[in-house]
């Protein structure tokens, strides 16, 4: 439903705006272009999206993934101890972020549900501190390779649609820093 | 020559050499996977329609250069360009939403301009929060979220501004 207003809203604001700044007869043919764009914008990127989508099912048969999600078990060893007790729920957690990590959301997905389900075994409803953790991570999942901003980007006419790598990279590094900290925080002040 | 033109194809020619000594049939794989490609393309596309259409809308109307300049003074603080307000609303509440403001953020700029790169990093390092949040939480039973919430938006915070402090930092304004 959320959808449903935020949709509307922009419809109706733009009405209103249109009104307010005379520029209500370009509403018209904007809102046409805008749909013809979409379409034009899904075409022109279908060639690099479905080529990634390609090269990451290699990486998940020849195990390149499950290789990322075993030096991920150290680091999460130490911040998930008791979750990681349970020998499979660590190997899901660390898959689900290799998943992730490579821009395979439909695989990372229903693995860190099921990671979650487990964690969430016995709490009667209430999340966790180390669950909270692992949806934070989630959250601000660091992405190798954003495929699919590139195939926007390459759409539009970018001359190197990877060129914004080494800023995702570092962005994505402070932002799951900073999520994790302020989760760390937030556990020993929250009070409920 | 920077470095990054070489990321594609020495991805494609490791992989596939990898793949190959772990005796993986790389050619099948790959189709298969540009099929499911294909599949999520054909899913997003109705969303990407409405959303465009709306999008075109708010820009044409004067609304979009109307809500950056509301936020301008906030964000200058921050170091943010003012043009990617909108992105700053939607990235935490709908993925395909995102898209739709980006893609159109990066054509009315440039993909090459300051803030088309900082769009572009800021749709690329991160996720759509609440929707993350809703499909654990709704799967595992979890009605108390707690603080998972205030510490998903931090995170989401410093994305924001790190997108345009990284952008600053490798690729100049």
């Amino acid at each position: 439903m959320a959808m449903a207003w935020l949709w509307t809203g922009m419809v109706i604001l733009s009405l209103i705006f249109g009104f307010l700044t005379g520029n209500i007869s370009l509403l018209g043919n904007a809102a046409l272009e805008g749909a013809t764009a979409a379409v034009e914008l899904c075409i022109s990127m279908a060639g690099i999206m479905c080529l990634w989508t390609g090269v990451m099912e290699i990486m998940n048969q020849c195990g390149l993934s499950a290789l990322l999600a075993r030096a991920f078990r150290p680091l999460l060893k130490r911040l998930l101890p008791e979750t990681c007790r349970s020998e499979e729920t660590l190997a899901t957690i660390s898959a689900n972020l290799s998943a992730n990590m490579l821009g395979l959301g439909n695989a990372a997905t229903p693995l860190g549900i099921r990671a979650a389900r487990a964690m969430a075994c016995g709490c009667r409803g209430v999340a966790s501190d180390e669950l909270c953790l692992l949806v934070v991570l989630n959250t601000a999942s660091i992405q190798l390779l954003p495929t699919t901003v590139a195939g926007v980007r390459s759409a539009i006419g970018c001359a190197e649609p990877f060129d914004i790598l080494p800023a995702v990279w570092l962005a994505s590094l402070l932002s799951v820093s900073a999520g994790l900290l302020s989760a760390k925080l937030f556990a020993r002040f929250w009070k409920d | 020559m920077s470095l990054t033109t070489l990321v594609v194809p020495v991805i494609l020619c490791f992989t596939a050499c990898f793949a190959m000594r772990r005796r993986v049939d790389v050619y099948s794989a790959l189709t298969k996977g540009a099929e499911e490609g294909l599949t999520v393309l054909l899913h997003i596309l109705p969303s990407l329609i409405g959303l465009l259409t709306a999008v075109s809308m708010f820009r044409a109307s004067g609304a979009m250069e109307f809500l950056g300049a509301l936020l301008a003074p906030a964000l200058d603080v921050l170091g943010i360009p003012a043009e990617t307000a909108p992105l700053l609303f939607i990235r935490p509440i709908s993925g395909s939403g995102a898209l739709a403001v980006g893609s159109e953020i990066m054509e009315t700029y440039g993909a090459d301009s300051y803030i088309g790169r900082v769009a572009a990093v800021m749709l690329g390092s991160s996720e759509t929060t609440f929707y993350t949040i809703a499909i654990y939480y709704g799967s595992a039973g979890i009605v108390k979220t707690r603080y998972t919430i205030p510490a998903a938006l931090c995170a989401d915070l410093v994305m924001f501004w790190a997108s345009a402090f990284a952008v600053r930092l490798f690729m100049g304004t």
